[in-house]
């Protein structure tokens, strides 16, 4: 009898899928893809246990199902509520939505210190697109956002706490994919705050996806501060052999001309780190902070971004340089340079890896 | 054949007039309009002494701005640089170390910056994108120069007078541009 009901009809914003029972709702969504998705803050698929915090990808839910067709009296997070079958769901068609939508980013943006121009995750920032999309110019709160002191966690990552959203996500990393969990959320309600017990360092071997998993500037990557702009690096897709057990070896290189800035795990189209082969393509420290050179990776193209992301823009189409075709036209003769860009400029300079530190820059870096 | 337009003008052919081949009334004429020239208004000014104001929305020479305290307001965010259609901004950050915060507004600031004015075509695209009033496009040009390497401007060459420092340099710089609004 069971295989009879194999999969079961949910619509969408009028669009109608077969998906498997027990699947969730932004599952299902995501498998239409494109607008129709809900945007998610706090859940994470790779991650067990994840979602049903932030609030952002509620929608409202017209039928419940064809058993029971009365709409559900509330709006429900689509992370966390399973697919009944004939489900009628309404998320960019209906009002409702947009409007509890546009009061979630309101609230997430409360605390926030909108210091997208210093934070390195501009660019890539969850929170930046949809506050792009819903939120509004100008903010009604009153009171002085609260605030931190930056906070070191480990050599390699830096903690903002006033960027932090609590969604959880890096707590969820240290549980699941670390062997023992040194930080966590201290204290309630407002005062909430992601720390280490005692300022303990995190010194295990997967602490950096951490990084990736954090929708916003919270937990950056140290090795990488201040070196650049997100949107002048250029993604590639790299590999190698990784000896730690549990390392993908798969990662993406965010180059300046031949220098690695910065490594970070392959992210799918919803921000999410791939997956391979089944498993979660989770990279290790040594990985991410530490092999920092072009030699010891394996490129294997241009990673895939959106056409719509402002990482993709001002960036040759492939890896191969354009030719250079005056030599050929002028019968071996090499165009006359008028100027050497580097002996005037002091940008760029050629003989400065900024690669090579694992901090930021400083003003001493700069003189000499 | 049909004329293409109704423009066409016949040429008057008759054989001219006594007064006419008289020829004087006609340079008298012609000589009364130049000379009555004098006497007008000139058009011109003598350039390198005397200056006519710029417009207020004339977009010049960019300036990196400073607050009231003389700290650069740029934390090398990128957006002029991503916004400019040139490609002629380029820079580096640096973090600002402790003891340096009256030198730099935010934690962040741009340890080098430049602007290739070969290539920039003074759109003012980058004081639009600019967050934080930092740079801004100025009611002078750029001056002519010999050679290009002159041409690639540097912060030393961009930055405003400091305001406690040079008061008179700084508020000749800033000019009559109204204070920009900033989001924060």
């Amino acid at each position: 009898m069971s295989e009879e009901i194999k999969t079961i009809k949910i619509t969408i914003d009028n669009i109608t899928i077969d998906v498997e029972p027990g699947t969730t709702i932004l599952h299902a969504a995501r498998r239409i893809g494109g607008d129709v998705t809900p945007p998610a803050m706090c859940y994470y698929s790779k991650l067990e246990g994840s979602g049903g915090k932030c609030r952002t990808c509620l929608v409202e839910v017209a039928a419940g199902s064809t058993a029971d067709p009365r709409p559900m009296p509330k709006l429900v997070a689509s992370c966390r509520t399973n697919v009944m079958d004939g489900m009628v769901v309404k998320n960019i068609t209906s009002e409702k939505v947009t409007d509890a939508r546009n009061g979630v980013v309101e609230f997430l943006l409360l605390n926030h210190p909108l210091d997208c121009p210093v934070c390195d995750q501009a660019g890539e920032c969850h929170l930046q697109d949809l506050g792009y999309e819903h939120g509004k110019a100008s903010t009604r709160y009153q009171f002085a956002r609260r605030t931190f002191k930056r906070e070191d966690i480990g050599p390699y990552i830096q903690l903002h706490m006033t960027r932090c959203i609590l969604c959880y996500r890096c707590t969820y990393v240290a549980d699941q994919i670390t062997d023992k969990r040194v930080h966590g959320i201290i204290d309630r309600g407002d005062h909430a705050a992601i720390s280490t017990y005692i300022s303990k360092a995190i010194d295990n071997d997967f602490s950096g996806n951490m990084i990736d998993v954090c929708p916003v500037g919270a937990l950056t990557d140290k090795t990488f501060r201040f070196k650049n702009r997100v949107w002048f690096t250029k993604p590639v897709d790299a590999h190698r052999n990784c000896t730690t057990p549990g390392c993908c070896g798969k990662a993406t290189l965010w180059l300046r001309g031949d220098e690695v800035f910065r490594v970070t795990a392959r992210k799918d189209e919803w921000g999410e780190v791939k997956s391979f082969d089944g498993k979660t393509g989770w990279i290790c420290n040594t990985c991410r902070f530490e092999t920092k050179k072009t030699e010891s990776w394996t490129i294997e193209g241009l990673s895939n971004i959106s056409r719509h992301s402002v990482i993709g823009t001002n960036k040759y189409k492939t890896l191969e340089m354009p030719k250079e075709t005056i030599k050929e036209v002028m019968h071996g003769v090499e165009p006359k340079l008028l100027m050497d860009i580097h002996s005037v400029s002091e940008v760029n300079n050629p003989t400065v890896h900024l690669s090579d530190l694992n901090r930021s820059a400083h003003s001493s870096d700069f003189k000499k | 054949m049909n004329a293409l337009t109704n423009k066409v003008k016949q040429v008057n052919r008759k054989p001219l007039t006594f007064m006419e081949r008289l020829y004087l009334p006609a340079i008298f004429k012609g000589m009364m309009i130049t000379f009555s020239h004098i006497f007008k208004k000139k058009p011109t000014i003598n350039y390198p002494e005397k200056q006519r104001p710029f417009s207020p929305v004339f977009r010049g020479l960019q300036i990196l701005n400073r607050d009231e305290e003389g700290r650069e307001n740029c934390t090398a965010c990128g957006l002029c640089a991503v916004a400019c259609p040139a490609e002629a901004i380029t820079m580096e950050a640096a973090e600002r170390m402790p003891g340096e915060e009256h030198l730099y507004k935010e934690e962040k600031y741009a340890a080098k910056y430049e602007i290739n004015m070969l290539r920039c075509i003074f759109c003012g695209l980058c004081e639009e994108a600019c967050p934080k009033d930092a740079i801004y496009l100025s009611e002078t040009f750029t001056p002519a120069d010999y050679q290009r390497k002159q041409f690639i401007y540097s912060k030393n060459d961009l930055l405003i007078p400091h305001p406690t420092e040079n008061p008179e340099a700084y508020s000749k710089a800033l000019g009559n541009r109204p204070k920009r609004e900033t989001i924060n």
